[in-house]
This record gives C-alpha cells, structure tokens and sequence, in this order.
C-alpha cells in the first residue's frame, strides 16, 4: 500500500512540482478556451495569448523561486 | 519543398524530444538498478526491472489502441495541457539549476544515497524484497515519464513510430553505455538536456493547446522550431538574470 502511494505521489509529481506554476498554466489555458469558445476573438489573439503567458508564467515562477531563497540567505 | 520541410521537422523534433526525454528518464533508472546489482545481487535488480518493463508494457497495451478512439482535437488539449505542465517543470528547474539556486542533479549523489540505504538493509530478513522493490520502483517511475513521452509525442503528431524509435534508441545506448562502464553514467550533462526538453515539450505544448483551440500557425509545423528558439531566447535571458542575481547575493550587495 505504501508503494502504491509513493507511486500514485510521484506520478502527480510528473506534472506538479510548484503548485502554482501548475495552477497558472491551468489558468492560462482555461482563459485561452473560454476566449476560443466564445468565438469572439480572432485565433491570432488566442496564439499570442498562449505564448505570451506561457512566457510569463516561466519568468514569474523562477524569479519568485529565486526571490524566496535570496529572502531565506538574507535572513538572520 | 514547404511540406517535405514540414514533416521532416515534425518527424524530427518528435523523434529528438523523445530520444533525449528518455534518455534522461533511463539515465536516472539505470542508477538505481546498477546501485541494486552491485550493492545486492544482480538477480533482486534483473527481477524488479522486468516486473516494471511487463507492467509498462501492459499500459501501452491497454491505453495504445485507446487513444484510437480519441478525437484529434481532444488528444492535442489533453496532451498539450500534460506537456504544458510537464515540460515548464522541467524548463523552469533548468533554468533555476543553470543559474546556481538550485544544486546540479548529481548521479553519483544519488547512487551512493541508494547504495548506503541498501546496505543498511542488507541484514534484514525482507533485504531481498527491498532490493527488488527498489529496482522496480525506479524502472516503473522512470518508465511511466518514458511511455507518457512517447504517447504524448507520438499520438499528436500520427508519429508514434518515431516518437517509440526515439525511446528504444535511448534504452539501447544507455545499456550499451551502462554495460561497458558499469558505474552511474554522472558524465551525461542532464542538466542541458533538461533544458532542451524542456523547451521541446514547452513548444510542442503551445502549438499543439493552439490547434486545438482553432489557431492556424503560420509554417504549420515549421513553427515549432520558432517557438522552440523565442523560449530559448526567454529562458537564457532568465538565466543572465538570475546568474546576477546569485552573483549580488554572494557578494552581499543590494540589488
């Protein structure tokens, strides 16, 4: 039961490490399929959309990483 | 000449992103097996890898024909939400490794961890089952990302093939490595090819989520490797960043 768990903990590892990292791309993508289901908005906009925020969502979550440990060194 | 170009590089980013996916995977799994070989006994290690490798086989046997049934459409979301959360994980620890706030993934590290935790069981009645459940666990983790990869890569791009040809080059060469040298193969620069998959499967994300939501990519599958240099660019800028960063941090200045 154990190996199970450990198993079961490491296959949702596959996909998630940083907990928000994966809330925003989930985001991202749930914002960019309600646009396309709307069908209102030109698919160029939804591309830009895509990669823009991929973009973003990678520089935040590294420069929040990086911002948290210089925090920790920094603290007495 | 525009659609030869085309599917030569869909047929080869598919088969690279799933040549050095794996090869990273099986680098990590090989560890594991040779610290149980050579700590324990060879035949504890032989048996937890094959059990894993019937188990893995037994999931490409029962999702392969599966996924047959899926819309195109369906499987290009559902892939290119997986890869999105997959590749940027992988991306975003590279970058994060390459700019020195995280430590380097060590093979040596991990063998002689797994080595001294095996040798503190050796004595006990159950060592066997230990060893051999230490072997499988790893093949079997291992394995599941190799068999996600090639699915993922394969079933999107109707070049499941390739995408498996690129899997069983990997397995081949870390054998044919893993058996002439016989000690973790710590000299693979797992880092850097983090790195490329990452950016490979991060692009293939993107391409693949905008298909299905109706984007028609200029150059068709050509924008792949545009997508492939723009988060490179990003990700090496990313990197000068935050390498100052460290550089300020250890000098003690503000900044």
């Amino acid at each position: 039961m154990t190996l199970l768990r450990v198993i079961v903990l490491e296959l949702i590892a596959l996909f998630v490490d940083d907990g928000a990292l994966a809330l925003l791309i989930l985001g991202l993508v749930a914002l960019a399929s309600l646009l396309a289901l709307w069908g209102g908005v030109p698919a160029g906009l939804i591309a830009v959309l895509l990669i823009v925020g991929y973009g973003a969502v990678l520089a935040e979550s590294t420069m929040r990483f990086a911002r948290a440990k210089r925090a920790k060194r920094r603290a007495p | 000449m525009v659609e030869f170009s085309e599917s030569t590089a869909a047929l080869w980013s598919t088969l690279l992103a799933s040549f050095l996916a794996s090869l990273v995977e099986l680098v990590e799994a090989f560890t594991i097996v040779l610290a149980v070989g050579i700590t324990h006994t060879w035949r504890a290690a032989w048996i937890g890898t094959g059990l894993a490798l019937v188990l893995l086989a037994a999931m490409v046997i029962v999702l392969g024909p599966l996924l047959a049934f899926v819309p195109l459409a369906a499987m290009q979301f559902v892939v290119g939400v997986l890869l999105g959360l997959f590749g940027m994980r992988w991306l975003r620890k590279a970058i994060l490794r390459a700019s020195g706030f995280i430590a380097l993934h060590d093979e040596d590290a991990l063998f002689r961890e797994e080595t001294e935790l095996l040798k503190t069981r050796s004595g006990s009645a159950r060592a066997d089952t230990f060893a051999m459940l230490a072997a499988f666990k790893a093949v079997l983790l291992e394995g599941v990302e190799v068999v996600f990869i090639v699915i993922a890569m394969g079933s999107t791009t109707g070049l499941m093939i390739y995408a498996s040809a690129g899997a069983v080059l990997a397995a081949v060469l870390v054998l044919c490595i893993g058996l002439l040298v016989h000690r973790p193969l710590s000299r693979v620069p797992e880092n850097s090819l983090k790195f490329v998959v990452g950016l490979m499967l991060t692009s293939f994300s993107i391409f693949w989520l905008g298909e299905s939501l109706g984007v028609v990519w200029p150059g068709a599958d050509l924008f792949i490797l545009a997508l492939v240099a723009l988060f490179a660019a990003l990700s090496f800028g990313l990197i000068l960043m935050l390498r100052h960063w460290q550089r300020a941090l250890a000098e003690g200045a503000p900044s």
